[in-house]
């Protein structure tokens, strides 16, 4: 059995705001809930399956049914694998939806990291774990696991800062047609290079935006998306893999997505020159160009060049990516990608992104999202997407 | 003891003293932080299949073995990847830029460390490193590297 076109993306909203200082992250939760199924056509009462992860206030996916008056629940779900845990939860509700356990299923994400001034996207505590003891008291941040990363793919593969500043520069690109964009000017390599070094190598615009915000999804049923008035969003594969430390053999240079990409790709039945449009997750520049290669769309170590070439520019580069600006210049909420990419991807393949980064014709989407540290251990999230008719 | 470095110039870099948070400790960890303060670098072995388990835990991720013992280590090996982070937390906010690394010990492991005694400029990939220990104050020890 596979969730191939047995559920739709039927709603998805982003928040507007990148910056939200008069509300509380339950507030955010709901306002997002009522955007995603108001795009739907649906309303709370239709919602039988809830999705939160680590972000949602409160006690599991619990305290948020109980704020939203979710009254009609029959699944929950609250996965925690940090920015990736989305695309995972749609991956879930498909495959819930496939079994006939729920038939509408609600995704939410939210957070105030700007407001709440953790502007370094502090590490979550995780005081607890069993590795604790033997990383945290060596002061790692967030962006110097990925900068170990990123180090150690330069050494390996000769890949240089240049070539990462490339991924930002194209985020940029496609940011400027986004109002709502957090960072909305586009910016030059040279300008990548010359702002301040945060964790060497990579500078401050290597990095992602710190946003408040959120987004949701609605992910529902063949026959409940028959009935709908919106255009709907097929899921047709999806894979998802934690990537460990794994007994001292850290590998820095690969992720998640060596497994979770052909996982969702053998699900989809569909091939790398299937895909008109990927949104791929941007925490840092290093993030997007190591899941490049391990989701297969050029050979490992060659991502520097991949990039370097104009390759994720839209409309036409090779492989047109992030296109409402990512991460890196338009929204990061909750110091977490992985709702707004499959946000994006669900605009393209409805033909609702901005037109000048609309990719024509886009009938085929990948999202991908990988949470935790590209540094310690990890976790990958891949989904394919189709258009209605795919 | 000596690790971060200040910037007292532009281009210069002062050695100052890194911070040495003291870290939690339960049963399972306790003889691996004891040994530290004796100036000591210990690895679990399982008891079983024989593999060498980074980090320390009384269980073996190879052969799901319970049964593990302590092993002594050389504290020698080289640097994997390292960086030099501007933007210290916590215990390491404002304490200037300072390295953190992963070293591959002689005996396999990679582990989450700290360069020491090192202007970053001179630091490479797959150089030589040995263990240094520093104090926490409450009866462990930081086990870091410097070049070798
Ligand atoms: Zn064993």
């Amino acid at each position: 059995m596979t969730i191939r076109g047995k559920a739709h993306i039927a709603g998805a909203y982003e928040h507007p705001d990148r910056k939200i200082p008069d509300k509380s992250l339950a507030q955010v939760h709901a306002e997002v809930a009522i955007g995603a199924l108001n795009d739907a056509g649906l309303a709370m009462r239709d919602v039988d399956a809830y999705f939160c992860a680590g972000d949602a206030p409160g006690f599991g996916p619990v305290s948020m049914a109980d704020y939203l008056g979710l009254r009609n629940l029959r699944y929950l779900d609250s996965t925690e694998t940090g920015g990736s845990s989305y695309l995972t939860h749609v991956g879930h509700a498909a495959a819930a939806i496939a079994a006939g356990k729920c038939r509408v299923a609600l995704i939410t994400l939210a957070g105030l990291p700007r407001s709440q001034h953790t502007p370094s996207g502090q590490r979550p505590s995780r005081s607890g774990a069993p590795e604790a003891g033997f990383e945290s008291v060596f002061g790692p941040t967030t962006v110097s696991m990925y900068a170990l990363a990123a180090r150690r793919h330069m050494h390996e593969f000769g890949t240089t800062g240049t070539q990462l500043a490339a991924i930002k520069v194209a985020a940029s690109q496609h940011a400027q047609h986004n109002p709502r964009a957090m960072l909305p000017v586009p910016v030059t390599v040279e300008e990548v290079l010359d702002s301040p070094m945060i964790s060497d190598p990579l500078h401050r615009l290597d990095c992602c935006v710190i946003t408040d915000g959120g987004g949701a999804l609605v992910v529902v049923a063949p026959e409940v998306a028959a009935g709908l008035p919106r255009q709907t969003v097929k899921v047709l594969g999806h894979g998802e893999s934690p990537k460990l430390a794994d007994n001292g053999r850290i590998d820095l240079t690969r992720t998640g997505a060596v497994w979770s990409g052909p996982r969702a790709m053998e699900e989809a039945g569909v091939t790398h020159a299937d895909i008109d449009y990927a949104s791929i997750y941007d925490s840092f520049t290093i993030t997007v160009l190591q899941a490049i290669e391990d989701l297969g769309f050029c050979d490992k170590g060659k991502g520097g060049g991949f990039v370097a070439d104009g390759a994720l520019l839209a409309p036409h580069g090779r492989l047109p990516f992030n296109t409402d600006g990512g991460g890196l210049c338009n929204n990061h909420p909750a110091n977490r990608g992985g709702m707004t990419k499959v946000i994006e991807a669900v605009r393209q393949l409805r033909g609702e992104a901005s037109a000048a980064v609309q990719v024509p014709d886009c009938e085929l989407a990948l999202a991908h999202g990988n949470g935790g540290s590209l540094g310690t251990r990890s976790a990958a999230a891949t989904l394919i997407l189709g258009r209605e008719d795919a | 003891m000596s690790g971060g470095h200040r910037v007292t110039a532009p281009g210069i870099l002062r050695p100052v003293p890194l911070p040495a948070p003291a870290p939690p400790v339960n049963p399972e960890t306790k003889p691996y932080w004891d040994a530290t303060a004796r100036g000591q670098l210990l690895v679990t072995q399982c008891a079983d299949c024989q593999a060498l388990i980074w980090y320390p835990r009384g269980f073996c991720p190879e052969c799901a073995s319970p049964r593990t013992r302590w092993l002594p280590v050389s504290g020698r090996g080289h640097v994997y990847s390292y960086t030099v982070n501007y933007r210290g937390e916590g215990a390491y906010q404002g304490c200037g830029p300072y390295v953190i690394a992963y070293v591959e010990l002689d005996e396999g492991p990679r582990m989450m460390t700290n360069i020491v005694g090192a202007v970053p400029e001179a630091l490479q990939v797959g150089m030589p490193v040995e263990v240094v220990f520093h104090d926490t104050g409450e009866g462990s020890a930081l086990p870091r590297f410097r070049p070798a």
